[in-house]
């Protein structure tokens, strides 16, 4: 008995210091950040209690809040544009190809590289005057826009970098996943006479699908809460077009030091992501299909 | 069926596949051109002299090549400070970081104890939790204790092990056979040691697969040092190319060096290591 209570000891010790970060980083941080979002708080002076002041202010008298949703939601199209073309190089790659190591490098070398140099990068080749990508489209005789300072083209910039970006984690996701389809599958359904695309929606989509929920609900929260590219790349701009909720968080916290704003938006944003993470899982029900 | 129109059948299925595979390469061929030719850019650009990025149409090898570029960044525009900075922070949270993660994923994968299940679905919930929400609270506690302005927000928390390592490290352990550690038991040799002797020896394809996506994620970390770090001294590697922008305003050739460098890292790490790479993320999203 001495004995078992001994190994008990041993097993808390392995797990303290997880269990404690849990609850300094993560369960006092979230309880702090509930009281914090019902006071108004600069961060230096004592909080003030509001209430649900911050809330309403921000679900109904606050109209820049609604214009950064509709541009974080705008700016997610970028996930099934990235998915579906992480998927056609996954099932080009899976057919023996010779090079293999070759083109995965090169599909996944944004997603090793730093962020910030990434987005300096592409905000040089979206340059309006000395740019790449409009030389490039000069070439076929288009005359491309200012990318960045145009209210139009900056979120469709932005997409444009996230769905470079992001191909080749997905593509790698994906190309697992794509191994893992038994071959017998496919040979009966030759022998059944499907062709090559009815093969691919009737058993690689299919089979495939679990990964497919994954990625999407990954990505949802990753890009939901992207900062940094935009911080670089357009600081919100022009205009507000490329505002998304995240940036307007961060400046409330950090710049106007409206930390109490901030975190009624965090919390808003971050029920946001819950709810739509579990209507992924609901809905998957229907699509996703597990052995 | 005849013989002959399995024959025919073949041939035409040999067809198809060729010209499947065909439209494969051209499809990975432009795919991978689309991929590599913003690398060559800025390559390009940061090997040439200042005004030289401003000709039109660009020339994609330089007149003349600018090296000094690279000296400025690295030494006048305190690069290496920076990625010197970003390695002392860095480097100890990794290892750190993943020695708790793997020791915990242990107790985890093997002891039996009173609120197990319990405890690891409350670690595995600490990954749902989006960043943002926990972000402003941990400013203001971090500000109150004297810390902001200092490495220690990006430090000591990764120091407690991360909940992704856990769970994967967990996910390994529990395909390795226990008889080793099942006979030093016997032996008398206590959990730690049998961790540290036995344990860790026979994980390292594992360890190493964490310990590059914790490096990765440190050294690529731009939101935690723009939010805490405000001295220049102090700058982490990300922070510093940032700071670019505004010090080298369209002085493209300078930005895209700097750039160039701070990839360097990484993709040597990836050369390296591509194996872990790949079974690394696919592990995390097959179990996840």
């Amino acid at each position: 008995m001495g004995n078992k209570r001994k190994m008990y000891l041993w097993a808390y010790a392995f797990i303290s210091a997880p269990i404690l970060g849990f609850l300094l980083f993560a369960l006092i941080p979230i309880c702090f950040s509930v009281y914090v979002s019902t006071t108004q708080y600069s961060g230096y002076q004592k909080p003030v209690f509001t209430g649900t002041d911050n809330y309403v202010r921000l679900l109904s008298h606050d109209p820049l809040f609604w214009k950064t949703l509709t541009n974080t939601i705008y700016s997610v199209l970028s996930i099934p544009i990235g998915m579906a073309l992480a998927l056609a190089i996954a099932v080009a790659l899976n057919q023996k190809i010779v090079g293999i190591r070759f083109f995965r490098t090169a599909f996944f070398l944004p997603t090793i590289s730093s962020v910030v140099a990434m987005t300096l990068l592409w905000k040089w080749i979206f340059n309006g005057d000395y740019g790449l990508l409009n030389y490039l489209l000069g070439l076929v005789g288009i005359t491309g826009p200012a990318w960045l300072s145009s209210e139009t083209w900056a979120m469709p910039a932005m997409i444009l970098q996230g769905v470079w970006g992001g191909l080749g984690f997905n593509m790698v996701l994906y190309l697992a996943a794509l191994q893992g389809v038994p071959g017998s599958l496919y040979e009966a359904a030759e022998i059944d006479g499907a062709g090559g695309w009815q093969r691919f929606v009737k058993i690689t989509i299919p089979c495939i699908s679990p990964t497919t929920l994954y990625i999407l609900v990954t990505s949802i929260i990753g890009a939901m809460q992207d900062f940094p590219r935009f911080q670089i790349m357009t600081e919100g701009g022009p205009n507000y077009s490329t505002t998304t909720i995240v940036y307007y968080l961060f400046q409330n916290a950090f710049r106007y030091m409206d930390m109490g704003y901030a975190s009624a938006m965090a919390w808003v944003l971050g029920i946001l992501l819950m709810a739509i993470t579990l209507l992924n899982f609901w809905l998957s029900r229907r699509w996703v299909h597990y052995e | 069926m005849s013989g002959a129109s399995i024959g025919v059948r073949q041939t035409g299925r040999r067809a198809n596949e060729r010209i499947r595979k065909a439209a494969a390469y051209v499809f990975l061929i432009c795919g991978s051109l689309v991929m590599a030719v913003p690398f060559l850019w800025m390559l390009s650009t940061s090997l040439k002299e200042q005004g030289a990025v401003f000709d039109m149409p660009p020339k994609w090898i330089p007149e003349h090549w600018e090296w000094s570029n690279y000296s400025f960044v690295l030494g006048e525009a305190n690069l290496l400070h920076g990625f010197m900075n970003t390695m002392i922070i860095v480097i100890p949270t990794t290892v750190i970081g993943l020695f708790t993660s793997a020791l915990a994923a242990y107790a985890f994968a093997r002891m039996v104890f009173p609120a197990r299940n319990v405890l690891f679905v409350m670690l595995l919930a600490t990954m749902m939790i989006p960043g943002v929400v926990t972000m402003i609270p941990a400013f203001i506690v971090y500000k109150s204790i004297g810390w902001v302005d200092s490495w220690l927000p990006l430090m000591v928390p990764g120091m407690f092990g991360a909940a992704a390592a856990v769970f994967f490290m967990r996910q390994f352990f529990m395909t390795i056979p226990s008889e080793l550690e099942d006979a030093a038991m016997m032996d008398g040799l206590n959990p730690f040691w049998i961790f540290i002797r036995i344990v860790l020896p026979l994980s390292k394809p594992a360890l190493v697969a964490q310990g590059i996506f914790g490096f990765l994620g440190g050294y690529n970390d731009f939101l935690g040092p723009l939010i805490y770090i405000n001295s220049p001294e102090k700058f982490t590697l990300q922070l510093v190319l940032a700071s670019f922008q505004g010090f080298y305003n369209a002085q493209w050739t300078y930005i895209m060096a700097g750039s160039v460098l701070a990839l360097i890292p990484t993709v040597l790490l990836f050369f390296f290591a591509q194996r872990y790479f790949v079974e690394g993320i696919t592990l995390t999203g097959m179990k996840g």
